[in-house]
């Protein structure tokens, strides 16, 4: 009898570890959010005929924005798939770490939310003996505004009323300014719970640019990497916000595409002012990145982003991330893996993997310039 | 000092041989040599740590156009830099207190019933089963707190407020879900239980067997001799037990990184969401920082390590005085 119990228990606990480690499975599954684990295998098979390995070798190591994981995470897979024996270690840290990283020379290439600051670039004259650091915009990506508001499936929003909310001056979903962007929605009488951020972070500069551009009036902060407006509630990284969202009626925040997509997050409509408003998708943002035009001088292929196009379908609300490098003095043992690399990712294949993955491609106009550079690095 | 004059004379006398433990062999003067290089190392470790910090401290401090003991702000990476430590130092202070204020009579509960009220058979697996919190890894504790303590303390916020709005404290002006200090209060006040339990228990069962005895001879009852004899004698180990415990909470990181809904406001009313700690913050802002963003969280740091040293340094006072107390039973 004693006995019985006993096995029961162990049973039991067994049952319980059993069911409690398939749960942590599944959590680190649902993590993942580029969604193409299942595909993948074909896409490398495909693509492995036109990845030239010409000159890379050995160990590249990388490192930098989290933005661009899910798209460094692809291109890393391929591009080792096709090339034997190179392997590349892309630390997703954040843009900050990766450009302390860049200018400690530590790294291969350094990616990054937002284009190199005029001292950083200052400081890249160390490592780039004979040249600087220079931005090539690799990745797009839609900012996806999440809400979560029971009863309500589609909301349009556009860039002032936005700003209202998440500078806490719109309080209630209910509000007048929202209602009238959203005929025919009933809109419940509850308050907004608005999340941004809680570290410094590139989206939200972007966030902060988009704001500022296209709702001078209401949005009064600088664009920096840290949150500006008081009021509203804080979460670390866009998985961190987006997990809030999800949990918390009457919510609203923002984080990159994939992570909406991933966590089920209805995303909001932009009316930009044009005819209709604009889905948060990746055609829709590059789109918008197709207006942007090139700040940088020389080699620099900085971009400035046109957040106030009107274009039919443009989502106005985009980030581009740079891949950091050197011009000119690249160390003579990545070079070769740096470039046939970046070739890669700027090529035609490389930059269609990233719809998967919920980013957008850089239009083929600037695209065409960060071919070109990168063949020249040297 | 005495052992380097004891060096110079060879044939040490055996009251100094006594005291340095040297017997003049080969074994012993290496030992004594590792140990002391091992002695000296430590502090030139510790000292080179220390020089690193407040250097980099100070550049960061220099540079920052706001004052840094009360600029409601931490922007480091602006221009101009401007960043301040009053939200850090008021939000590590509050939550502090709240869990304190939970936690020690809870701990003193069950210190006071381990070593007096319960049966020895469950006596000792309570006690276990208290000092087992203590080996539950902090980011844990952060999870459980954001995932069950959060939801389940909105309830009880809406009570507090609706009952007790009326103390200012436990107003609740804002909506929002309760990622508030008063909740990191609660989740400090679980992981410092362990430390508080155990050393109030230890103090507890140090009272003097007599003293019991002679109460409940006189016709004490139970609770009288507690309040009579054990709580009195127990005093400032309990103290000293809180303070340790005020210790961990200070610096405590990922919990209060997992839980809070970080903002750099000061507000008294500990039910909203927002405020920060100093240990917080450097895990938040950390990883985006730029060269000068981390000497700033160093120096933020650095007035975090001087908070903790106070508390620690006033923990050992009221224990040293302690010893001499017992001493005088034993």
């Amino acid at each position: 009898m004693k006995l019985q119990r006993k096995n029961r228990l162990r049973a039991t606990a067994l049952g319980a570890l059993a069911v409690s480690g398939a749960l942590v499975l599944t959590a680190c599954g649902s993590d993942d959010n580029t969604g193409t684990d299942t595909d993948g295998g074909n896409k490398t098979s495909a693509a492995a005929s036109n990845i030239k390995c010409d000159g890379a070798k050995g160990q590249l190591r990388a490192s930098g924005s989290s933005a661009q994981k899910n798209a460094m995470d692809l291109w890393v897979k391929n591009y080792m798939a096709a090339c034997s024996g190179v392997e590349i270690n892309y630390n997703s840290s954040s843009s900050g770490e990766g450009i302390v990283a860049f200018n400690q020379g530590t790294v291969g290439f350094a990616g990054s939310d937002s284009a190199l600051k005029p001292e950083e670039v200052a400081d890249s004259k160390k490592i780039c003996k004979t040249g600087q650091g220079i931005n090539l915009p690799m990745v797009g990506g839609p900012i996806a505004i999440g809400f979560h508001l029971e009863g309500v499936d589609s909301l349009t929003l556009d860039a002032s009323t936005l700003a209202k909310i998440f500078d806490t001056k719109i309080k209630k979903w209910n509000d007048p300014a929202i209602a009238a962007l959203n005929k025919g929605v009933e809109l419940p009488n509850k308050a907004i719970q608005p999340f941004h951020r809680s570290e410094d972070s590139g989206t939200t500069q972007n966030l902060g640019k988009y704001l500022g551009a296209a709702a001078a009036d209401d949005w009064k902060y600088e664009a920096e990497k840290k949150w500006p407006a008081p009021g509203g509630q804080a979460a670390s990284g866009s998985s961190g916000v987006a997990s809030q969202v999800k949990t918390v009626d009457g919510s609203i925040g923002y984080f990159e595409l994939s992570y909406a997509a991933s966590q089920g997050i209805t995303t909001v409509d932009i009316n930009t002012g044009g005819a209709a408003p604009v889905k948060a998708t990746s055609e829709n943002a590059s789109k918008a990145i197709a207006a942007a035009k090139i700040k940088g001088t020389g080699k620099d292929l900085a971009l400035d982003l046109d957040y106030t196009t009107k274009a039919e379908g443009a989502y106005p609300l985009v980030l581009v991330t740079y891949e950091v490098v050197c011009d000119a003095g690249n160390k003579a043992d990545t070079l070769g893996t740096v470039k046939s690399f970046l070739t890669y990712a700027a090529s035609d294949e490389g930059q269609k993997v990233l719809t998967e993955a919920g980013y957008a491609p850089i239009p083929a106009e600037i695209n065409t310039k960060v071919r070109e550079t990168i063949s020249a690095l040297s | 000092m005495a052992s380097t004059t004891q060096l110079d004379i060879p044939p040490a006398p055996p009251a100094r041989r006594g005291r340095t433990g040297s017997t003049g062999r080969a074994g012993d003067k290496i030992f004594l040599g590792l140990s002391r290089g091992s002695g000296i190392l430590l502090l030139l470790i510790m000292a080179s740590i220390a020089v690193f910090l407040s250097y980099r401290a100070a550049t960061a401090i220099s540079e920052d156009e706001g004052n840094f003991f009360t600029t409601f702000d931490w922007n480091p990476a602006g221009d101009p830099p401007v960043f301040g430590i009053a939200v850090l130092l008021f939000g590590t202070v509050v939550s502090s207190i709240i869990a304190m204020v939970i936690a020690v009579p809870i701990a003193v509960g069950i210190a006071l019933f381990i070593s007096h009220y319960a049966p020895r058979k469950l006596a000792a697996p309570l006690a276990y089963v208290v000092d087992l919190l203590a080996a539950v890894p902090s980011i844990v504790y952060g999870i459980w707190g954001a995932l069950v303590l959060v939801p389940y303390l909105e309830g009880l916020n809406l009570w507090l407020d609706q009952f007790f709005g009326w103390t200012y404290i436990f107003e609740k002006t804002e909506v929002g879900v309760a990622r508030s200090l008063f909740t990191v209060g609660i989740l400090l006040a679980i992981m410092i239980l362990p430390i508080v339990t155990s050393v109030s228990r230890e103090v507890f069962l140090q009272v003097p067997k007599m003293n019991e005895e002679a109460a409940l001879a006189l016709g004490a009852t139970r609770w009288e001799v507690i309040r009579l004899s054990v709580l009195p004698f127990g005093r400032s180990g309990i103290i000293s037990a809180s303070m340790l415990g005020l210790g961990r909470a200070l610096g405590e990181t990922m919990a209060v990184a997992t839980v809070l809904s970080p903002s750099f406001l000061i507000s008294l009313h500990v039910l909203n969401p927002g405020g920060g700690t100093f240990a917080q913050n450097i895990a938040a802002k950390f990883g985006e920082a730029d060269a000068f963003g981390r000497d700033a969280l160093i120096a933020s740091g650095l007035v975090l390590f001087v908070l903790t040293l106070l508390v620690n340094g006033a923990a050992r006072l009221i224990i040293a005085r302690r010893k001499e107390y017992s001493g005088a039973n034993a």
